[in-house]
């Protein structure tokens, strides 16, 4: 370990950025956008120098830690404030403020026409500082307060236009839902204290070799909740589509790029804990592919290009966190295609954010159409992070997705088919609704009314589009080659070097078999929308009702939670107020009685207070008289 | 033939210079014009808090040690509580400042002529501050005096200057009046109670100092009349400072009477000093008779937190809602006085040392909110000050919830920490009592929160007048410590466990 004294930097600049802008107020409304970049962007400065660094250190040397202060010093429960840079968290660090810092950039230009575009931009910042210290904490509370920070940071971003009650509520449903993981984190924590008597990650590693099955599979379980809150996914999924509400450059850093990653790096980070548990691991690919096709599945019949855009986050999330369920061989996979989801995916937001500025705002794609001639650079930053995610090679998406389906079907066994089946596919799926957003908005003959007048974005918005493109291209092959991220992350993730099970089938064969999928889900979506009717038809299949309602996720979870809940509410409520309200009033008619008795004696006659002395003083004779006797 | 005792003029030099600008602030009313006064009072008695403190960090690096022979003894927790006084000193006269507070000649008859005149012509009682500072020096001396003379000295110089100010009050002259004069007689009635305690330890072991004390106890066991009627009586002259029931009447009276700056001051750093002392007599001279006075120590804390949090349910009066929350608290820290443990002790100086802050913001902002006949001090009246005034009224229940004790407020870890010393020796009823009579208190103060932010304001002319820019420092100072003491402790609570000892 080494000891660091700039790591603080990292959360401290954007966190005091985010203070000023929104203490100014109106006065900082000039500059406060350029500051904020900046600051975002120094930030990234921090992480490149520290990433050298760390790669001039060697071995254990390369972990750096700087304790801030003594937090919680209560008996035995001790916590430092203090931070934590390893390989794990530097790949988040070098993603969150790069990505950031591009999107910042974006919505200088994106957001130049609102009032209240400091305000966007302190949000932002604060953003960056909640998620920086979520991955840079050293122990579960420290994250638990990024946790915390990044949700609070979501919340304000897509209710930022809460002047319409509908943006307003979308940004309370992702809230809520998140709350429900949060507990799932605080549980954890709670339980993982109790076992261990630690809540470091150091700590937390070294006890849970010894600990019991039962205690380690209650934390994975707990976990797995918390990041299936924060990274909406299966049952907990259900917010991630009405955060669109939020301006759509939030959509690529928190609900693309970064924030909703969270889980992944959490369950990653617990590796010791998902290494030890068979059945946490076995919940967590479960729940991981049960949402790669839940959320692919909603992608093929959403009209809205940012809702499509979302579930399909949700579907490759699901991916992630499917390969983080399949032990140590995993967890590196995972992460190379959180970073590589990372660039296309933002790529794609800021690229539909572009259109939809050329657009009058418009989200409903099939009043797009043929706009390839009209935006040009977005069309082909776009379809290169399209390349991407369909896996074609020698996109990024190739290199990180195939390696997932490569380590499902090695799993081994029964499972190992099945998931690689699932696996094999969701990319299938993947490429029906992707090419179908493609040729709904960039192909075919324009659908747009007479008021549209679709152009080009600025250079400030297709700048950071242009540098995401080709992050879409390069990345996955420069973290491939030589397996360089699967190296970098061995001594966070335990990965032993021994061949696991050997290869089910050759690593050739599944790349074969994936683009024959994809080609075939290409095929599909070119063939079925070469005409476009401007509004959606009604006599579809029923898979497509039930995928353009989410799958009832709303409806189940309002029938299942939300009317029985409502129903305990209010049979609580009488309870309380009949019952417990009934106590407390009593107690407090009591006390008030008291009280007004304890005024009277307080007369304001210096007699009267000099003979309550007195009895005080006889009363404390008689009572040590009485004691020492 | 007598020899004069040796002096440690280091380590008293923080009392001295105190005194000295005390006595430079008598000259000034003397010979300087009326015009340059206050400001020049302000001045001197700002920089001798300022000197008295830094070589009061000089003394504590040396180490601490006796001072003077058997007198004094400069050790941790007196340090610690010197430092206290001396900040909460520096915080309270950035708020008597204001000198609006104050009667302009405080010999003019209330309603007068000669009042009215005063007010004309613009005069100024700027004797406030070196009677302050004399006040400070006295509370500087309580906490680390070792014999019963010096006790008794240091006692009557803090009390004597309160005496007076609690009767400069501007408005509400009468009453500010009355209450200076029943401290000063249930004051006298009780300094009488500590000297005769004081004669008839004397009496028992002849000798005055505290170290006697202890020897006498372990030399013949602590069964003696005298010892126990000593031990009793010098309670009460103890409790009466630091406002325990049933010694506590003149508190609601005095803290309401006196001006609201003075009430803000003396709340603070009477009680630090007091209980400095009362520890000290407790923990050092009279550790030895534990069994004897533990048990009605401990009735003591038991009553006086449950009369304070349900008297103040009944208050109408900001000011007396605040005298009574005070007498709660006080219950709160005599606990650390039965428990009798390290962690106690030093719970007790964080717990002094969060309180002292809270009070001196709380206090400054009760002398913001007015109408055009001065402060306005009927809680009803302070309906809807939230939407006003919203930042006044947020700091305030930034206050009040740090009384209350709600966690990330300093408040929460003083009350956490003395309960839970509390618990360690033993006293789980003292715990159960403090809990609930702290839930008591709950009530009220949440009931003032609630009154500022989510009743609609009536139609009434209080507003909240701007304060001063050094009312304004001292409420902005009293606010971050008391939400820098929540969020990390571990700042002044590290300091307070080095200086939680007594030399004996």
């Amino acid at each position: 370990m080494t000891t660091s004294t700039n790591l603080v930097y990292l959360i401290a600049l954007p966190l005091f950025s985010s203070g000023l802008l929104l203490l100014l107020g109106r006065k900082a409304d000039k500059w406060g956008h350029i500051f904020a970049t900046l600051v975002s962007g120094s930030v990234f400065i921090i992480g490149i120098l520290e990433f050298f660094a760390m790669q001039g250190r060697e071995g254990e040397a390369r972990a750096a830690t700087q304790k801030l202060f003594e937090w919680i010093s209560v008996g035995s429960f001790q916590v430092d404030a203090a931070l934590l840079l390893d390989q794990l968290s530097i790949c988040f660090v070098l993603l969150i403020s790069g990505v950031g810092t591009l999107i910042h950039i974006y919505s200088i230009a994106y957001m130049s026409h609102d009032r209240d575009r400091r305000r966007f931009f302190a949000y932002l910042n604060l953003f960056i500082a909640a998620m920086l210290l979520l991955v840079l904490g050293d122990s579960y509370l420290n994250l638990y307060v990024g946790w915390e920070g990044v949700g609070l940071a979501s919340y304000l971003l897509i209710g930022f236009w809460n002047q319409k009650p509908a943006y307003a509520t979308a940004a309370k449903k992702a809230f809520v839902a998140n709350r429900v993981g949060d507990v799932g984190l605080s549980l954890a924590i709670m339980i993982a204290f109790t076992q261990f008597g630690t809540v470091t990650f150091a700590g937390v590693k070294e006890g849970a070799s010894g600990a019991s099955a039962g205690a380690l599979t209650a934390i994975g379980a707990m976990l797995l909740l918390a990041a299936a809150g924060k990274s909406a996914q299966f049952p907990l999924q259900s917010w991630l589509g009405d955060a669109m509400a939020g301006p759509t450059p939030v959509s690529a850093l928190i609900h693309a790029a970064t924030m909703v990653t969270a889980g992944v790096y959490l369950i990653t980070r617990s590796n010791f804990i998902f290494d030890a548990s068979p059945t946490a691991q076995l919940m967590v690919v479960v729940v991981g592919a049960i949402t790669l096709l839940f959320g692919a599945l909603i992608g093929t019949a959403k009209d809205d290009i940012k809702k499509a855009l979302a579930a399909s986050t949700m579907s490759q999330i699901g991916y992630m966190i499917l390969a983080t369920g399949l032990g140590p061989v995993g967890y590196a996979f995972a992460i190379m295609h959180l970073i590589t989801h990372g660039f296309f995916k933002a790529g794609m937001f800021l690229g539909a954010g572009s259109v939809m500025h050329g657009m009058n705002d418009e989200v409903n794609m099939r009043r797009y159409g043929g706009l390839r001639k009209m935006m040009p650079i977005t069309a082909a930053t776009f379809g290169l992070g399209y390349l991407a995610i369909l896996g074609v090679p020698p996109f990024a998406g190739f290199y990180s997705k195939d390696k997932i389906i490569e380590t499902a079907f090695d799993s081994g066994g029964v499972q190992g088919v099945l998931l690689g089946s699932i696996t094999l596919l969701g990319a299938g799926i993947t490429a029906f609704y992707m090419t179908r957003v493609m040729v709904l908005t960039f192909a075919g003959t324009k659908r747009w009314d007479e008021n549209a007048h679709p152009h080009e974005s600025p250079f400030l918005m297709w700048a950071p589009m242009a540098v995401l493109a080709v992050g879409s291209v390069a990345s996955g092959f420069l973290l491939n080659s030589g397996s360089a991220l699967v190296n970098w992350l061995e001594p966070v993730v335990n990965e032993n070097h021994e061949h696991h099970a050997g290869h089910l089938l050759p690593p050739i064969v599944v790349s074969i078999m994936a683009l024959t999928v994809v080609a075939i889900g290409v095929a599909i979506a070119v063939l079925k929308y070469r005409t476009v009717p401007a509004v959606a038809p009604e006599d579809v299949l029923g898979i497509t009702k039930a995928a353009r309602k989410d799958l009832y996720q709303d409806s189940f979870n309002e029938a299942v939670f939300m009317r029985p809940g409502q129903k305990l509410t209010a049979g609580l409520v009488n309870t309380d107020y009949k019952v417990i309200d009934g106590l407390v009033r009593l107690v407090g008619w009591i006390v008030q009685i008291s009280a007004s008795s304890l005024r009277n004696i307080q007369n304001g006659f210096v007699r009267s207070y000099a003979l309550i002395m007195v009895l005080g003083v006889l009363a404390l004779v008689a009572a040590v008289w009485m004691v020492t006797l | 033939m007598l020899t004069a005792p040796k002096l440690d003029y280091a380590l008293l030099a923080p009392i001295l210079v105190i005194l000295g600008a005390a006595l430079i602030g008598v000259l000034v009313e003397a010979f300087i014009k009326q015009a340059w006064r206050a400001r020049m009072q302000l001045v001197i008695a700002l920089g001798a808090i300022v000197v008295s403190f830094n070589l009061l960090v000089r003394v504590r690096n040396q180490g601490s040690s006796i001072a003077a022979v058997t007198s004094v003894s400069i050790d941790g927790a007196g340090m610690f509580l010197q430092g206290a006084v001396l900040i909460f000193a520096f915080l309270g006269i950035l708020v008597i400042a204001d000198q609006d507070n104050f009667v302009p000649q405080a010999s003019a008859l209330p309603g007068s002529a000669e009042e009215a005149a005063a007010i004309q012509a613009g005069k100024q009682q700027t004797e406030v501050f070196p009677l302050t500072l004399f006040a400070v020096a006295g509370m500087m001396l309580f906490p680390v005096a070792t014999d019963f003379i010096t006790l008794f000295v240091a006692l009557e110089v803090l009390s004597l200057p309160l005496y007076l100010m609690a009767g400069l009050s501007r408005r509400r002259r009468l009453l500010s009046q009355e209450a200076a004069l029943k401290y000063f007689l249930l004051g006298a009635y009780s300094s009488a109670f500590f000297l005769f305690g004081a004669a008839l330890l004397y009496g028992y072991s002849g000798t005055i100092s505290l170290n006697g004390l202890t020897d006498a106890i372990r030399g013949s066991g602590g069964n003696d009349v005298f010892l126990l009627l000593g031990i009793t009586f010098l309670s009460v002259g103890l409790l009466f400072k630091v406002g325990a029931v049933p010694f506590h009447s003149w508190t609601p009276d005095v803290y309401q009477g006196a001006p609201t700056p003075i009430t803000g001051f003396m709340a603070a750093a009477t009680k630090a000093a007091a209980f400095g002392a009362t520890l000290r007599i407790f923990y050092l001279g009279l550790d030895a008779a534990q069994t004897s006075w533990k048990p009605f120590i401990a009735v003591i804390s038991v009553i006086t937190m449950i009369v304070g949090s349900i008297a103040a349910i009944s208050q109408r009066d900001m000011k007396r809602m605040l005298a009574y929350s005070s007498i709660a608290h006080a219950g709160f820290i005599l606990t650390a006085i039965v428990s009798l443990n390290e962690n106690a002790l030093s719970a007790a100086l964080f717990y002094l040392f969060a309180y002292g802050v809270a009070t001196i913001g709380a206090f400054a902002i009760v002398t913001m909110v007015r109408d055009s006949a001065g402060e306005v001090s009927d809680v009803n009246r302070w309906v809807g000050l939230g939407k006003k005034s919203p930042l006044v009224a947020s700091v305030f229940s930034l206050f009040l919830l740090s009384f209350a004790g709600i966690p990330l407020t300093s408040g929460f870890v003083g009350k956490f920490s003395i309960f839970s010393a509390a618990y360690e020796s033993g006293n789980i009823t003292l715990v159960v009592v403090g809990v609930l009579s702290s839930a008591i208190a709950v009530f009220f103060y949440l009931r003032v929160i609630l009154m500022l932010f989510f009743a609609d304001a009536t139609n009434d002319s209080i507003s909240v007048v701007i304060p001063s820019v050094l009312t304004r420092i001292s409420i902005s100072i009293c606010a971050i410590f008391t939400i820098l003491l929540g969020i990390a402790p571990s700042l002044l609570f590290d300091i307070a466990q080095d200086f939680a000892y007594f030399l004996r």
